[in-house]
């Protein structure tokens, strides 16, 4: 038996002083815990919470179904939705939409499927083509050559009220599945 | 006031400053502290690296004094400091290439310290501080280069989130929160911004001090010799014998080569840095600007090779597992090899491993550098065909020649030497493939080509092989001269003329 049992055995006081010291020390634990998960759940809540929060994904007008000649692929830029005022330049976006024949698309991403970088569409060979590794699409976005796992990432569209929309504003990435 | 008062004075201010904060005893153990007498010119790198980092804190904290951190205004405020802060763009340059240098200089270190055996027992620690350093510092590199916010930097963020992306069930999540939403935007780069200011340089602060801890605490371990091994129950005892009888303080002894090295290179960074200047912004981060050609910085050129080399079927794979295998691996070397020879003649798998290492990422910042797996983009339009090329030949194998350059053939096939290099040259192609042979590679590609045969019409086609089979590196034209080219092919290859038509109509 240590000498710290053997004291609060022989003296009530000192019983009583070592519950006090007992529970202020489980106090200051749990006061400190729930105190440090109040203070951090916002800090980190703040970090994280942005890229994890629900899709912003929202239907955009790319203007009158009409403008479009088929046949033809063109890059149409558009703003991100949900941007920020501070985003300048970045809150812009582009897109190639290719119309089959009239009433009919395919709206791919500029996005290589292999990681992203930027695809130029050569209208005379028909074919996109990737600056970085070298991946190359033919005009429906089926991969032709190079090292991109799939396809170009087509964005959903649809005709409202004349217009042709897309379902954008989220990076297409490869565990999107589009 | 006399002199001696004086130094009576001085004498008592030092006394009350090392009462009350322990200087002398800090000092003695730190500045004073014994390092083997061998601890020579190979032992100069880590101090360098350390001196390069105090250089990127110091202009990094005046950067920041004009730096706007903001997508709406980063690439404007990069533009003011070049050119209208005063030596703005010195102060930019030394940045740059301060960052260079600090790499550089941590992996010679690196290197030295591998190649010496210098992890093995008793500085482990030591050595797993400095792997951790080493990724911190690639990764101030990789975030300095976002903070350009110009399209390198851009696509180089949206190359990561693609390979962040493919991480199973967390890769979105993560990608997310690399990205503070769904976009690369301006919230992206407050948190890259977030990361190269205060996380990534904090911690390193913090790294260091453990780092120099640790080498304090265990010493400066001496030069290997052949035949001196590791052996952990004796090595303590020996070192500390022997650091005691020979050794000599690090300052002024040691640290007068770690001064001549470092004042030197400091020298050689401001004249590069006045030389070569500042590094970009280069072009606007616009997404919509298609016609870009995204290269990340030289310390990462390596990367960006072996993702455009390494089997597709494997490539996720290997991203995802290779760097933490890799760093994992590096880290725990003294946990692998604790004991035994220290030189490099005494450990060739070593020595062997590190050959294959360095000339491995040699060998593909090489590549990267000349990428010759990129298309040339605008190789259709600014590449010119040389006359070599096209005198003397028939009309057909001229339109053939416009076809070639019309449908970007010559964005990855060079001829003469210029071009794409994605496909093989074909200045000689006709002496390796026959008529029918290019009619069906241009049709129905094959071995990284794409299939021409819905894009170009038999027409066409017929007119781009009669070019191609021109190009036999003068061999018919030289047997017969001012032969019609449709004669010479057919001379040259007696299945192009009976079947060119047939073969090359769908």
């Amino acid at each position: 038996m240590s000498e710290r049992d053997t004291v609060s055995d022989a003296t009530p006081s000192a019983t009583a002083s070592e519950s006090r010291r007992g529970f202020l020390f489980a106090a200051g634990t749990t006061l400190t815990a729930i105190g440090g998960v109040l203070v951090a759940a916002p800090i980190i809540g703040a970090a994280v919470a942005p890229g994890l929060l629900p899709e912003k994904d929202k239907w955009l007008s790319l203007g009158a179904s009409s403008n479009w000649t088929p046949g033809t692929t063109v890059l149409v830029k558009f703003l991100n939705p949900g941007g920020a005022p501070d985003d300048g330049v970045t809150r812009e976006n582009a897109c190639y939409v290719r119309c089959i024949e009239a009433g009919k698309f395919q709206v791919f991403a500029v996005n290589c499927a292999h990681l992203g970088c930027p695809v130029e569409w050569f209208a005379q060979s028909r074919l996109f083509m990737c600056p970085c590794h070298g991946g190359v699409y033919y005009e429906d976005g089926s991969r032709a050559s190079g090292p991109p796992p799939r396809g170009l990432f087509e964005f959903a569209w649809r005709i409202q009220d004349g217009a042709l929309e897309i379902f954008s504003g989220r990076l297409p990435g490869l565990q999107e599945g589009t | 006031m006399g002199r001696s008062t004086l130094k009576s004075t001085a004498s008592r201010c030092l006394r009350w400053l090392d009462d009350r904060t322990g200087l002398l005893w800090v000092l003695r153990h730190s500045l004073f502290h014994r390092v083997p007498v061998s601890a020579k010119w190979w032992y100069v790198f880590g101090s360098a690296t350390m001196m390069f980092f105090a250089v990127q804190i110091a202009s990094g904290i005046v950067l920041a004094m004009f730096y706007a951190p903001s997508a709406a205004q980063a690439y404007e405020s990069l533009v003011y400091i070049n050119q209208q802060v005063p030596s703005g763009w010195m102060l930019r340059a030394i940045h740059g290439w301060s960052s260079n240098a600090m790499c550089l200089m941590m992996l010679v270190h690196l290197a030295q310290v591998f190649l010496h055996g210098t992890y093995k027992y008793p500085r482990e620690l030591t050595w797993i501080f400095g792997v951790c350093l080493c990724v911190l510092t690639l990764a101030l590199a990789f975030t300095g280069q976002i903070m350009r916010w110009d399209a390198d930097a851009y696509w180089g963020l949206g190359i990561g989130a693609a390979i962040v992306d493919r991480m199973p069930v967390v890769g979105n999540a993560l990608r997310g929160i690399m990205l503070g939403g769904e976009q690369i935007s301006g919230a992206t780069l407050s948190r890259f911004f977030a990361l190269h200011v205060f996380i990534l340089p904090g911690t390193t602060v913090a790294l260091i001090g453990l780092h120099l801890y640790s080498i304090l605490r265990k010493g400066i371990s001496e030069m290997p010799k052949a035949g001196e091994v590791v052996d952990p129950a004796t090595y303590d005892k020996a070192y500390e014998a022997r650091v005691h009888k020979t050794g000599v303080p690090f300052y002024p002894d040691a640290a007068r080569r770690d001064m001549v090295f470092c004042g030197a290179a400091l020298i050689v960074l401001v004249g590069i840095a006045a030389w070569y200047g500042p590094m970009g912004p280069g072009a606007l981060p616009d997404p919509t600007i298609i016609e870009a050609s995204p290269r990340p910085d030289g310390l990462f050129l390596w990367i960006f090779a072996a993702l455009a080399l390494l089997p597709p079927s494997s490539e996720t794979a290997l991203l995802l597992i290779g760097p933490p295998v890799g760093i994992a691996l590096l880290a725990l070397l003294p946990f692998i090899a604790p004991r035994g020879e220290r030189a490099p003649s005494r450990r060739p798998l070593s020595v062997l491993s590190f050959g294959v290492v360095c000339t491995g990422i040699g060998v593909l910042t090489w590549l990267g550098m000349q990428s010759p797996w990129s298309p040339v983009m605008n190789a259709w339009t600014s590449t010119p065909v040389a006359p070599e090329f096209v005198e003397r030949r028939s009309p057909l194998a001229l339109q053939g020649a416009l076809e070639f350059q019309f449908a970007q053939c010559r964005n990855c096939h060079a001829i003469g030497g210029t071009g794409g290099m994605r496909g093989p040259d074909l200045t000689e192609v006709a002496t390796r493939l026959s008529w029918d042979q290019l009619v069906r590679q241009i049709q129905q590609g094959g071995g990284n080509m794409p299939a021409y045969g819905k894009t170009l019409s038999s027409a066409e086609t017929h007119a781009l092989v009669a070019f191609l089979s021109t190009l036999d590196g003068g061999r018919s034209r030289a047997q017969i001269p001012g032969a019609m080219e449709s004669q010479s092919v057919s001379d040259a290859m007696p299945t192009a003329a009976s079947t060119p038509l047939t073969s090359s109509s769908p």
